[in-house]
């Protein structure tokens, strides 16, 4: 029982990068409504970028408020420049252009950085959380930090003109315009928004799973698994999913005979699925009922 | 008196296919005209091109400033207020949030709140949804929804696309009622697309006939509804 | 509390090539068979080979093409079914002595089996969650392949080697050279089956489900039995071309299966014209070539040349290969018209 209880701790640790990362996918999604495959090396970058900025000297924080900025106006010049010319191209096109954005931005980093591992700090320390030898202060200021997001993020989309103009443009562009919203540009704000957020999801990600080129690509995944699964209108869900997540992938590996390592993405991936065969919009998604 | 609008050699298409041929007509300040036509006739095309929400040739002026060019959204900015097919209600949100993006362009906040109060006194019926999803609405509520949504714009024209289309004479009859309202009192200037023609030429004071893509018939609505051809194509009668 | 959406509106999320420009002209597509006949007798057996898998990806694109571009659904999962393919064939080679003609048929009917079985709990899911599913199985299908219960049979994380046969009848030519004739003529095949399957009553069906899932259901299409067919029949060409694979590059190991190359196939397919069968051609030279002029242009670089060379593709001509082939077509036609003027 001991053993059950500690994986399930360790997991809401491990569940809080997750977590992290799907507030980033679920913002993009509000946005845009789909993913971006790209988010996670946009995040490694922006982290990069934080890295580089202490390696010059600049103090934590310092450093933390500058990569926002830079991760900001990043994401929206991206979009300007390399999706709105694809706007009214079919969306697998636009799927190819992310995988595009990958392949450059991982390269890039590769090239500027190299690939070999490089620590990065945490500004809570890693002592033992209260005492208590599963979760370190690091994660627990992680998921402090996610949940703070997650307050902000809410706030914003609930009770701001900018939030609402966003879910309008998001929902039906169409309608969006005839109230007099640009919804162009409501897209490139989601994809600043997105970068932000995904820039902090990284340097809170990055002490944990050591900075390299590929250390976003997992973590993706279960970014985008832990948003499916939350649902992908919910940032509650989202982060929720992300608890789940790290619970799963967990206990998968400890309690499932024959799962080492390689086999504990798949296995979550699937437990995630078949939730999502019974409730179809995710837990906390709201439903859609289509009406012919 | 210069029109309100002036609709000039208006042609337009959709992909290879030209649905408008050279449409002409104005719009008077503070009038209620409606535009009948058959299905396919280009009466959505119209009000779309209006908007630049299709591929236009020819002239859109609204109180003297060239529409044709301008992004859809900076064409609502300058007060035109578009009620389009289908309503378009943002379904996912709640009754309240339509309302409020309705005014989203505007600055005067304790303006906000002071049109929502009208627009529950001109339908109670939103009042007591206010909080309830929109798209969970009947589509008589929906499509009031749709006009309160435009009129917190404060436009100083609306364009409606079919309001009547899928409810109960008596709903429309209430809706026409309001519009006719809105109109006097609040001096908006109001174009209806409607198939509907028996209560659109007893709302208006204008009427247009359009026919593939062309105007060939205008005048008074009580003329246009007691013309021959007219009361035999579309009145039934 | 649900939302309600008008689904009437949606636009569908794969568009509708139409059904006359499905194909390539007669002309045109004796010509680029002349081109494929005659092009292994000018070339090295290296380049013959290269040639021979660019047959074999334009296979699993084509069934990626179908699946997608035919009936609707999103598929990030076509390694996997690649896989069993290519270790059925092998398996079958080198456990059982089949000879490798033989493994083909055997291939295609286990996968499509297994894309039939896979396509039953996708029925429920549509976009961005089917693509998480297939993800799932392209992830892995490695991992399965490595695991220690079917080492005896699968080789484990070395894989196989598989034996590459000789020309039949003593005929005077390369094992490159034979092989690649075979694939041709079995690519061909399946060329013409699937262009006929799209044009018949089910391909009908799958563009109907694609099209509008909700209408084509009110009009009495059996949509589960549809939707499955077509991951059923996607599966099966795909594994039939694994199983091509195989034995041209003469081993199977899990690590050459990975969603490297899932994502590939789906890049094919966008390149050469989503639905647009003739494309898949394209597509699949875009993928087995580009990635080698990109590391051609900067070594350490290669992953951004390649994503800068994509980015291009996608922007000039958004709708892949169909795209180009359309604007010819407009050009020709154009240069029809003006013929008879010229001789004034």
């Amino acid at each position: 029982m001991e053993l059950l209880t500690n994986q399930i701790l360790a997991g809401i640790a491990t569940g809080a990068i997750y977590a992290c990362m799907a507030l980033a996918v679920v913002m993009i999604y509000q946005a845009i409504d789909h993913l971006n495959f790209a988010q996670g090396e946009m995040a490694m970058f922006s982290t990069f970028v934080a890295w580089q900025l202490m390696q010059w000297g600049v103090p934590y924080w310092g450093a933390f408020l500058l990569t926002l900025v830079f991760s900001f106006a990043g994401g929206i010049a991206i979009e300007r420049l390399l999706f709105k010319p694809l706007a009214k191209a079919p969306i697998l096109t636009n799927v190819a252009g992310f995988i595009a954005l990958y392949a450059i931005i991982n390269s890039v980093a590769g090239l500027i950085w190299d690939f070999t591992i490089k620590q990065f700090p945490t500004p809570f320390g890693s002592s033992p959380f209260l005492g208590s030898q599963l979760i370190s202060t690091h994660q627990a200021g992680m998921i402090g930090v996610t949940l703070v997001l997650l307050l902000l993020l809410f706030f914003f989309f609930r009770f701001t003109r900018m939030g609402l103009a966003m879910r309008a443009a998001a929902s039906l562009p169409e309608s969006a315009r005839l109230v007099g919203i640009n919804t162009s540009w409501m897209i490139a704000l989601g994809w600043g928004m997105a970068a932000a957020i995904g820039s902090i999801a990284g340097m809170m990600i990055a002490p944990v799973v050591f900075l390299e080129p590929n250390m976003m690509l997992g973590v993706l995944i279960y970014g985008f698994a832990a948003a499916v699964l939350g649902g992908l209108t919910s940032p509650f869900g989202a982060v929720i999913g992300g608890f789940l997540v790290g619970i799963f992938e967990n206990l998968a590996g400890t309690y499932i005979p024959g799962v080492g390592n390689e086999l504990k993405l798949p296995i979550a991936l699937a437990l995630i699925i078949t939730v999502l065969v019974v409730k179809p919009a995710g837990l906390f998604g709201r439903p859609i009922v289509k009406r012919v | 008196m210069t029109a309100m609008l002036n609709v000039r050699d208006l042609r337009a298409y959709y992909g290879q296919v030209q649905a408008l041929h050279g449409l002409e007509f104005g719009l008077n300040e503070g009038s209620l005209t409606t535009l009948l036509g058959a299905n396919g006739a280009g009466k959505t095309t119209t009000l779309r091109a209006i908007c630049n929400m299709v591929r236009t040739t020819g002239s859109i002026e609204f109180e003297g400033a060239l529409l044709t060019g301008r992004s859809t959204e900076n064409i609502v900015r300058l007060g035109i207020a578009h009620v389009p097919q289908g309503r378009g209600t943002f379904t996912t949100m709640t009754v309240e949030e339509n309302l409020q993006l309705g005014a989203i362009t505007r600055k005067d906040k304790a303006g906000v709140v002071s049109d929502i109060e009208r627009m529950y006194d001109h339908f109670p019926v939103l009042k007591q949804r206010y909080t309830q999803q929109a798209g969970t609405l009947s589509g008589g509520e929906q499509q009031m929804l749709a006009v309160a949504r435009a009129l917190m714009l404060r436009p100083r024209l609306m364009l409606l696309d079919e309001p009547s289309f899928g409810l109960a004479p008596l709903i429309v009859r209430d809706l026409f009622k309001i519009l006719g309202k809105i109109n006097r009192e609040d001096k908006v200037t109001i174009l209806v697309v409607e198939q509907n023609a028996q209560l659109a030429l007893e709302l208006a004071d204008k009427a247009y006939v359009i026919e593939t893509g062309r105007i060939v018939m205008s005048g008074n609505a009580t003329e246009i509804a007691n013309n021959e051809d007219v009361r035999k194509s579309y009145l039934g009668y | 509390m649900s939302a309600i959406q008008e689904a009437v509106t949606d636009a569908p999320a794969v568009e509708a090539v139409p059904k006359r420009a499905m194909t390539l002209s007669y002309g045109t597509s004796l010509i680029m068979l002349a081109v494929l006949i005659a092009a292994p007798l000018f070339v090295k057996n290296f380049i013959i080979f290269q040639l021979t898998m660019l047959l074999i990806y334009a296979l699993a694109v084509l069934a990626l093409n179908i699946l997608t571009g035919g009936s609707g659904q999103f598929s990030l999962g076509q390694s996997a079914f690649y896989a069993v393919g290519a270790y059925t064939s092998a398996i079958l080679m080198e456990h059982a002595g089949v000879n490798y003609a033989l493994t083909l048929p055997v291939a295609g009917v286990v996968c499509f089996g297994f894309g039939f079985l896979f396509g039953q709990p996708a029925l429920r899911l549509s976009g961005v969650y089917l693509a998480l599913a297939t993800f799932a199985l392209a992830t892995a299908m490695p991992q399965l392949l490595k695991l220690g219960y079917f080492e005896h049979w699968t080789g484990g994380v070395q894989g196989l080697v598989v034996t590459k046969p000789d020309a039949p009848f003593g005929l005077p030519m390369s094992q490159d050279m034979w092989l690649y004739y075979f694939t041709l003529a079995v690519s061909i095949a399946i060329y013409i089956s699937s262009v006929n399957l799209l044009r018949s009553r089910s391909g009908r069906a799958f563009m109907a489900i694609r099209d509008n899932e909700i209408a084509a259901s009110a009009m009495g299409i059996d949509v589960a039995l549809y939707k499955t067919l077509a991951f059923g029949v996607s599966a099966g060409i795909t594994g039939v071309a694994g199983a091509l694979g195989a034995i041209a590059v003469q081993f199977v190991a899990p690590d050459s299966y990975t969603i490297t190359l899932a994502i590939s196939l789906f890049l094919g397919m966008v390149v050469g014209g989503v639905g647009w069968l003739p494309g898949s051609i394209v597509g699949s030279a875009f993928i087995i070539f580009v990635p080698n002029i990109a590391e051609g242009i900067s070594k350490g670089l290669s992953g951004a040349v390649f994503g800068v060379l994509l980015f291009l593709v996608i922007f000039l001509v958004p709708h892949g290969a169909r795209q180009v082939a359309m604007v010819a077509q407009q050009l020709i036609g154009k240069l029809k018209k003006n013929q008879p003027a010229n001789r004034n």
